[in-house]
């Protein structure tokens, strides 16, 4: 490169000390470079799928797959099926394990990442233990371990193991009554304690007793009201052919519910941005969290009740029944999902809980200082100072943390769940051969997906930025 | 006044002793009271905390070591039926295999050679790693240049050497797990430094390609950038050359390593104060003078705790290349936890238990490494 500019060095010796004539030189260069490599590994390609008398093209999408998926979202057959289709499952499958893994690994990541910054010295310990152990082993070990080691000795579905637990039942118009007679008894009590109460010991005491006996007398009202069944043996099955788990069956007017849910959220957050708008004009308080529960809980659970009232029990729940050799009925879950499931979840959970740990030390010492000095309690000081603050450092790596949950999920291939790397890059690059079409059309979801991610990160961290004077 | 004063008079003539501290204060107690049962939340968490370990430690302990057995030659030896007591890990079918899972297929008569190599290794890191070692210039030519070259020459052989050649086929184990990481580690500082060079290039064409490389890199899971290696690899290569089935992975490994590496090294050079560049270039530096003499050791000495870290992720994610069907540790035990002379029910927890003791080792030693290397660079910045 320098040589090349050099060779014409004697007739136009300044010329190849000019930067500009550097830059340009470097980067054609560069672009020659490429642009053979490419064209040498098309021609090449060409070549070697011409001898080995492999079609070319996006045709094969339209082709009879021929062969079966375990679980599959959407209707699939492997005689009417097109290999489109089965990229399709694979991609739901994909899609499905990661979210429920983001929930769940956001859940047990916060927790540990909490117990290891807690006074407590066992809890912080355990947490700790925990992190070193999950983040110096391999994923792939640990999946292999889970599948391997922990599902596949479990015993057969005539020895399976009960979960045991309530389902809901259809609701009547005195239950209902009831049960809000119920839960409005409990929360007098909470109330009543917590201004009869003379120091902070004796008033966590009573909520903490108030709670107990609210959840209780919930419960027996709930079981006496018809709203909970109870099922003699078991309502889940945990076996070597994977878990099973009550099913829903959504009967008339079920759509109700889950419309009611959105109108509860979509209330729930413009109440939110009317009272913090209020307040940041009035100084008012509004009990935002207590509306936004009210509004998201109370609306589905209102829809629901009517529904019940006016049409039927909108949703009822099928129970896998226990036969001879096998389960029947209820809502089958692989347990190759159960296990790549618990190992990402609980990999990245270790690694949530680092991201939390880190957040919420960079929220220096001062600002809660002088938060208390403002007269903030405490449960204020962490919800108005220090969470906004820690999530403004959490929330960038925790996003890159679920892209490397959905990236790790490929790793399903190698205990044999359905994913799209399974199905599409597996089983039909085999059946094919058009490595170069199958390869680019998974790497291009990867990258749609990452590239949305850190659309969303770069969105997000504009935002939250700092605005400095 | 009084005349009676005088008679109960009473002055001390040594001090009293000192009395103990409240045990409420201070000592064991005050601490587990602090500690541990501070308020009822806290006792609560202390309570299920107590709970987990309970459940958790004692079997643990008791696979690994009071039920574990140690000896033995077959499968009877780690039966609970032929034992008459309850069986944890069966050490004698790791022991049995043991020189499977170091040396995979390699030829008996030839392991000296791996051994070899792992001296050489040995050699290598320790120059490396160790900070006060004479000559570390001289150790990272030897590591870097050298060393590859050497265990090239010594693991394939050659006739010329009068060294057997030996097929990659026959690799295995934690050989080929070594080997992986270490061509990953070898290829990805010196690329995701000109990697990351390019990226914070002025030139948009070379930024263009820089960028465009590490993101499609980091946005694709390892997995298919190996199914790439192993299938496209050969489609892009003219007519009848064949790659071997073991430096196919390789590439992947080095290509993606290469781009994490690039962020790291970035996140150094972006760390480097603008004087430090302007200092360079009012010195007469050219580009690769300043970059070489001044930036780099600089921005790779910030870096050093991030390198490590993608060197401990690096090392992990080589367990990927068992998917493709190379023989490193993971698969080897995969293969050997199914051979029907060693049909017990704790096999298969056994041998993964040994390859998480290997793994955690490793990655556990890295980690603390960078620790402590942090802490020494970090006793010159303290003011």
């Amino acid at each position: 490169m320098p040589t090349e500019a050099g060779a014409q060095a004697p007739a136009r010796g300044s010329l190849a000390y000019d930067p500009r004539v550097r830059a340009a030189v470097y980067q054609i260069v560069l672009v020659l470079l490429v642009t053979f490599l490419i064209y040498e590994a098309a021609t090449n390609a060409i070549a070697n799928l011409r001898a080995a008398k492999i079609a070319s093209g996006f045709g094969f999408l339209e082709v009879t797959s021929g062969f079966d998926i375990s679980q599959t979202l959407v209707p699939y057959s492997a005689a009417a099926s097109t290999y489109g289709d089965a990229f399709l499952v694979g991609l739901l499958n994909t899609l499905l394990v990661a979210a429920i893994g983001i929930v769940l690994a956001t859940v047990l990541g916060f927790i540990v990442g909490l117990a290891r910054l807690s006074r407590n010295w066992v809890v912080a310990k355990l947490a700790t233990v925990y992190v070193e152990v999950i983040r110096n082993l391999p994923l792939l070990l640990q999946l292999l371990f889970w599948y391997n080691a922990v599902l596949a000795p479990l015993p057969a579905p005539r020895e399976s193991l009960r979960i045991y637990g309530v389902t809901l039942g259809a609701p009547g118009m005195f239950a209902s009554l009831v049960v809000l007679v119920g839960l409005a008894a409990a929360y007098l009590l909470w109330r009543a304690t917590e201004r009869l109460a003379r120091s902070p010991l004796e008033r966590t005491l009573g909520k903490i007793a108030a709670t107990i006996i609210g959840v209780l007398a919930g419960f027996v009202l709930l079981f006496r009201s018809g709203l909970l069944e109870a099922t003699e043996g078991g309502i889940g099955f945990l076996n070597n052919r994977g878990l099973f788990l009550p099913k829903p069956l959504f009967g008339e007017g079920a759509w109700l519910v889950p419309a009611a849910l959105a109108v509860g959220l979509v209330g729930a957050v413009a109440f939110r941005v009317w009272a913090k708008r209020r307040q940041e004009a009035t100084g008012e308080q509004y009990p935002v969290g207590l509306v936004a529960f009210g509004l998201i809980a109370g609306l589905p659970a209102l829809a629901w009740v009517a529904t019940a009232l006016v049409a039927g029990n909108p949703i009822s729940f099928e129970i896998p029944q226990q036969q001879r050799f096998n389960l029947r009925g209820g809502l089958q879950v692989l347990p190759e999902f159960v296990a790549l499931l618990v190992g990402l979840v609980t990999y990245t959970a270790g690694f949530i809980a680092e991201v939390v740990r880190a957040g919420i030390l960079a929220v220096s010492r001062g600002q809660t200082e002088a938060a208390a000095s403002l007269g903030l309690r405490p449960g204020q000081i962490l919800r108005l100072v220090v969470v906004p603050q820690a999530m403004r450092v959490i929330i960038p790596p925790l996003t890159s943390q679920y892209l490397n949950l959905t990236k790790n999920s490929s790793l399903a291939v190698a205990i044999g769940y359905p994913d799209l790397v399974q199905v599409f890059m597996g089983t039909v690059l085999n059946q094919t051969g058009q490595a170069v079409e199958v390869v680019a059309i998974t790497m291009a979801v990867y990258l749609t997906i990452s590239l949305i991610t850190s659309a969303f990160m770069n969105y997000y961290n504009s935002r939250m930025a700092i605005v400095e004077r | 006044m009084n005349v009676a004063t005088d008679a109960v008079r009473f002055v001390r003539a040594e001090p009293v002793a000192a009395a103990p501290p409240p045990t409420l204060t201070r000592g064991p107690v005050a601490w587990i009271r602090e500690n541990l049962f501070a308020g009822p939340v806290n006792t609560v968490l202390t309570l299920i905390a107590l709970y987990i370990v309970i459940v958790t430690v004692p079997p643990v302990m008791k696979f690994f070591f009071i039920d574990a057995v140690w000896s033995g030659s077959n499968r009877d030896a780690c039966r609970p039926e032929v034992l008459g007591r309850p069986v944890g890990a069966c050490w004698a079918y790791v022991i049995d295999k043991i020189n499977y899972f170091v040396y995979g297929s390699y030829p008996i008569s030839e392991r000296w050679r791996v051994n070899a190599f792992f001296v050489l290794l040995a050699l290598g890191l320790g120059w490396l790693l160790w900070l006060d070692a004479p000559r570390r210039s001289l150790g990272a030519i030897y590591f870097f240049v050298v060393f590859p070259l050497l265990a090239y020459l010594l693991l394939s052989g050659s006739h010329f050497l009068g060294l057997e050649p030996v097929p990659t086929s026959l690799w295995g184990g934690i050989l080929v797990t070594v080997i992986v990481s270490l061509v990953g580690i070898v290829f990805s500082l010196p690329f995701g430094v000109v990697l990351a060079l390019g990226r914070r290039s002025r030139l948009p064409i070379i930024r263009f390609f820089s960028v465009v490389f590490i993101e499609f890199v980091r946005g694709v899971p390892l997995i298919t950038v190996l199914f790439m290696a192993n299938t496209m690899l050969p489609l892009f290569l003219p007519e009848g050359t064949t790659v071997d089935r073991l430096v196919r992975p390789l590439v992947g490994v080095a290509l993606f390593a290469s781009a994490y590496m690039a962020e790291v090294v970035r996140g150094g050079l972006q760390a480097i104060p603008k004087g430090q560049y302007e200092g360079a270039m009012s010195l007469g530096l050219n580009y690769w003078q300043m970059m070489c003499f001044i930036i780099l050791p600089q921005a790779l000495r910030i870096v050093i705790p991030g390198i490590v870290n993608t060197f401990i992720g690096l090392f992990k994610d080589t367990t990927l290349v068992a998917i493709v069907g190379i023989f490193d540790l993971i698969r080897t035990v995969e293969a050997s936890r199914v051979d029907p002379n060693w049909a017990a029910p704790t096999i298969n927890t056994t041998g993964y238990a040994f390859a998480g003791i290997f793994y955690f080792l490793c990655c556990w030693g890295m980690s603390r490494y960078s620790l402590a290397v942090e802490r020494r660079l970090a006793a010159g910045q303290r003011r």
